[in-house]
């Protein structure tokens, strides 16, 4: 019954056999423990699931692991690069933009992919890019000034 | 190391969280470990005539199924308890899985256990159950009304309490007597929570020794093992451990004790394997308790100068199908109190009906009562304006309480313990460019701009720190307010803090530290803080109503008073001093008057570990408890003011500008204070602009997902601009007094005052919130526009 995938995460690639209705992020909380990638809503609309699929931000909940065959998956345990945040992470430290931390992954993924198209952005543009992920401790005032940080240090 | 209360210490908490390593509810796996999903009422009200498991049970995969009967016929409690009693309160039993009646959509029926949560969700759809619809009633109104379907016999008329608080009849004399008066008919929409982490648990029974260990989404771990102690499971609670991991938000949904965590136990008792249980978006919705769901008829009374004389309120509160954890408290003690706001108010009543709903439960919600209190008053006062003539500054300025009329006794129990309110409206006036904004406006208008400017004030107070644990127990509490903290010192001179809080997103970890370092001279790197557990903590009250600096700072503080004691009469052992002239200053004990006689803070704590020469009768060790019981509530206040755009075409609403001038007393870490107003203010503009949780008439949660109720997004909000003033808690020993809650008690009203202001024109009065375009177009068209 299962379907095999082969999925590189975070740089590692691994070769499972996956129910095919396995959602993405039940395959990387459940068969990787890769726990960082949270669960929000199961429907796409408040992005605490978001990881990097060859780049791109992808809510994981709607994904099917199957669909990620061939792919390379980022989360958030594989953005600190050789024990070095990455700079989203520690604006997010600096400007306090993070409360209970649950949207967090998520929302520092989105932001990776969205310095990445516009490494220069507005905070109406970080607005309009983040409007995907739910926050609900920080109002996103220190979220927006976290990614502006993040990019006047070249965050791209 | 002193000096450190005052400054943004970033957080701790930060380096797990940013890397994926915090560990919430969801995120732990326990050998053997099985998923439970409950199967849930899809009707408002109806009978349950049958309930037929078999097919669920022998579906592959799925290890136990159980109903409402097998927990009936258990040895455990099987119900939830309420937590606040009041005079003449009918509180119908709860049960955890309802048996003969459901009474809202999602009340729970059985519940499936499985060897994964696919298969348990497969299984939970071949659950049959055979319901009988019975009429329901949403409404808050309507559910009073003669004829209305009826949810509980001993409650006729669905109602649960009624309730009141001042003096009727000297408010009566004091409408008499009134050069003006004013009356509103307001409704405060009904919320849900949203915390992003939806509710769940993991619950392990070991059945050799008979313990239980639960993680649990909670805001307060050891109130969830006293009322699932008492009343839903009947185990001792020496028995029970209940951890908070990390939890991802709360807003009060956290709080209360649900069915949920009492099922996932049960069936981990029954099967003798752990069982977790993780909500769905859509069901969370269903069964956190929501918050607000008021219809208020309020009036106000002034004389010709616009001094107020009286207030007078009359409020239906939903209480939705079951009395939750402290339902009662919140439309009562915590909104009848504060409806004399920031004003000197001679003559006060307040009557409020709780009602049964055939609705999710309603209980406290970031702010709880507060905010209800203040979006009743700061109308109120709006429309008094209008009614008097004078500015919306002016009417606010004549009724403040002075600065110097504090400790002030309000006509609703509560006495104001200090406050500076011209203060706070002068910094905002002077933040926001008040004059220059009226002016602007005035300019708009005559040139009849199509985008109409609104302008919106609001002053508000709230009592936080809870709670006198006197007090609350005359009221009704079935538990104390107050806090514990341990502080253990280690014998080379770190710290571990074991605090009653539990923190979900606050920062106590940093501040608490920051509270130690300060007072104890030393780094905040050796101060740990340790939270959310039973097994680890002493008895306490956990986090909601702003409380955790002010009453769980204040027993940090007050054990580190013990600990300082102990240590001063080693110090002056040592020093061969006397201890009254020992003083401890920058790590060290020195004796007064002979700079060169000290002892430092390391050498003095390993000497009570060594214990080889120690005062006679004291014994060795450095470690203290405190249980802080406050003498009061605090009251924060502020004034907050706001600019919003509506587009006379469309009626959408731009919120331009948000001013927050909040006064919540000393600030032990400015960063994260200006982070939990900027988070209240995005709840309460969510609630004034597009928050609303519709049930139709028969029950149904119409806007049960993330695409029908609207929850803020970045697009949607401005930067805010905040400040402070800095007016002491005069009776806790950090002068602090919460700000968890002051965003969103204030800015409902503020929006909707500005709202207001802005349609004004049009003959606008009063509008009830959330003020979405089509309701305010209908405002500006209704006259042709």
């Amino acid at each position: 019954m299962g379907q095999q995938v082969r999925i590189e995460v975070n740089g590692t690639t691994h070769e499972r056999e996956v129910d095919p209705r396995t959602l993405l992020v039940h395959f990387l909380r459940e068969d990787l423990a890769l726990t960082g990638t949270n669960v929000g809503c199961e429907t796409s609309l408040c992005g605490a699931c978001t990881v990097l699929i060859d780049g791109e931000a992808v809510k994981s909940c709607t994904q099917l692991a199957v669909q990620a065959d061939g792919t390379s998956v980022t989360t958030i345990e594989g953005l600190a690069q050789d024990g070095e945040l990455h700079p989203l992470q520690t604006a997010f430290h600096e400007e306090h933009g993070l409360q209970c931390g649950f949207c967090t992954p998520g929302m520092i993924l989105t932001a990776v992919d969205l310095l990445n198209d516009n490494p220069t952005p507005s905070a109406d543009e970080i607005r309009q890019g983040l409007k995907g992920n739910i926050c609900r401790c920080t109002g996103y005032h220190n979220i927006i000034k976290a990614v502006q940080r993040a990019a006047e240090g070249g965050a791209s | 190391m002193s000096g450190v209360i005052g400054t943004s210490v970033k957080r701790r908490e930060d380096a797990a969280l940013l890397i994926g390593k915090g560990k919430y509810c969801d995120d732990f796996t326990l050998p053997n470990m099985t998923h439970a999903v409950i199967v849930r009422s899809p009707y408002g009200h109806a009978r349950i005539n049958s309930v037929l498991t078999t097919e669920a049970a022998e579906h592959p995969g799925v290890i136990a199924v159980f109903t409402g009967r097998d927990v009936v016929n258990s040895d455990i409690g099987g119900v939830v308890p309420t937590g606040w009693l009041l005079p003449g309160i009918k509180t119908p039993e709860h049960p955890i899985l309802a048996t003969d009646t459901v009474r809202y959509a999602g009340d729970g029926v059985a519940v499936v256990v499985a060897e994964d949560r696919y298969i348990a969700r497969d299984a939970a759809e071949l659950v049959e159950v055979d319901y009988e619809p019975l009429d329901a009633v949403t409404d808050v109104l309507a559910a009073v009304a003669d004829g209305a379907p009826q949810l509980f016999e001993e409650a006729p008329g669905n109602i649960s309490f009624d309730w009141d608080l001042g003096d009727a009849e000297a408010t009566a004399a004091a409408f008499d007597r009134a050069a003006h008066t004013v009356e509103v008919d307001l409704r405060n929409n009904r919320l849900i929570p949203h915390a992003v982490e939806p509710r769940g648990c993991l619950a392990s029974f070991d059945d050799t020794s008979g313990e239980l260990t639960l993680y649990v989404t909670t805001q307060n771990p050891h109130l969830h093992r006293l009322l699932m102690s008492l009343a839903s499971l009947n185990l001792p609670e020496h028995k029970m451990r209940i951890i908070a991991p990390e939890v991802g938000g709360g807003f009060g949904s956290k709080i209360h004790h649900y069915p949920d965590e009492a099922i996932a136990s049960f069936c981990s008792m029954q099967i003798g394997r752990p069982v977790k249980w993780i909500a769905t978006r859509s069901e969370t919705n269903l069964t956190d308790a929501h918050g607000r769901d008021h219809a208020s008829h309020a009036e106000i009374a002034l004389d010709a100068q616009g001094k107020i004389l009286g207030l007078r309120v009359k409020t239906h509160a939903a209480m939705g199908a079951y009395l939750s954890t402290f339902a009662p408290a919140v439309p009562t003690y915590l909104y009848g109190t504060l409806l004399s706001g920031q004003y000197d108010i001679p003559a006060i009543h307040v009557q409020t009906l709780g009602v049964f709903t055939n609705t999710s439960p309603v209980d406290a919600y970031r702010g709880a009562g507060r905010p209800e209190a203040t979006f009743v008053v700061e109308r109120l006062i709006d429309m008094a304006a209008d009614a008097t003539g004078l500015s919306v500054v002016e009417i606010r300025r004549r009724n403040f309480v002075s600065k110097d009329d504090f400790p002030y006794q309000t006509a609703v129990a509560l006495a104001y313990d200090s406050g500076n309110y011209d203060g706070a409206m002068d910094r905002a006036l002077e933040l926001s460019g008040y004059e220059a904004l009226r002016a602007e406006q005035k300019r708009r208008r005559e040139a009849g701009d199509t985008k109409l400017m609104g302008i919106g004030i609001s002053s508000f107070i709230e009592a936080c720190g809870l709670a006198p644990s006197q007090v609350v127990g005359a009221l009704g509490a079935q538990a104390g307010l107050y806090e514990s903290g341990k502080v253990r010192v280690h014998p080379t001179g770190s710290v571990t803090v074991y605090t009653g809080s539990s923190a979900h997103g606050q920062g106590h970890e940093t501040t608490f530290a920051q509270v130690v370092a300060d007072r104890l001279s030393i780094d905040v790197d050796q101060v740990e803080v340790v939270h959310g557990d039973t097994g680890e903590v002493p008895f306490g009250m956990g986090t909601y109503g702003s409380r955790s600096a002010a009453v769980g700072g204040s027993a940090i503080s007050t054990a580190l008073d013990k600990v300082i004691a102990k240590s001063r009469k080693i110090a002056a052992h040592m020093l061969e001093a006397s201890e009254d002239d020992v003083v401890f200053e920058d790590n060290a004990f020195h004796v007064r008057g002979v700079p060169s006689k000290s002892q430092g803070w390391g050498d003095v704590v390993l000497a009570a570990y060594l214990a080889h020469n120690l005062p006679e009768g004291l014994e060795p060790g450095l470690e203290e408890t405190s249980f802080y019981n406050p003498e009061n509530f605090t009251y924060p206040f502020g004034t907050h003011i706001c600019v919003v755009e509506i587009d006379s075409e469309t009626g959408a609403v731009e919120l331009q500008r948000y001013v927050a001038v909040d006064d919540v007393g000393n600030v032990i870490n400015p960063m994260i204070v200006d982070g939990q107003v900027h988070g209240g203010l995005a709840q309460g503009i969510g609630q004034a602009l597009w928050e609303h949780a519709v049930y139709s008439d028969d029950g149904q949660l119409l806007s049960g997902t993330l695409l029908d109720y609207a929850v803020p997004r970045a697009h949607n909000l401005p930067f805010f601009e905040t400040d402070r003033t800095v007016t002491p808690c005069p009776h806790n020993p950090l002068g602090v007094k919460g700000v968890g809650e002051a965003g969103s008690i204030a800015s409902p009203a503020t929006v909707t005052n500005a709202v207001v202001d802005a349609l004004s024109p049009y003959g606008v009065k009063h509008m009830d919130m959330p003020l979405t375009p089509e309701k305010i177009w209908r405002a500006i068209h209704r006259n042709g526009g």
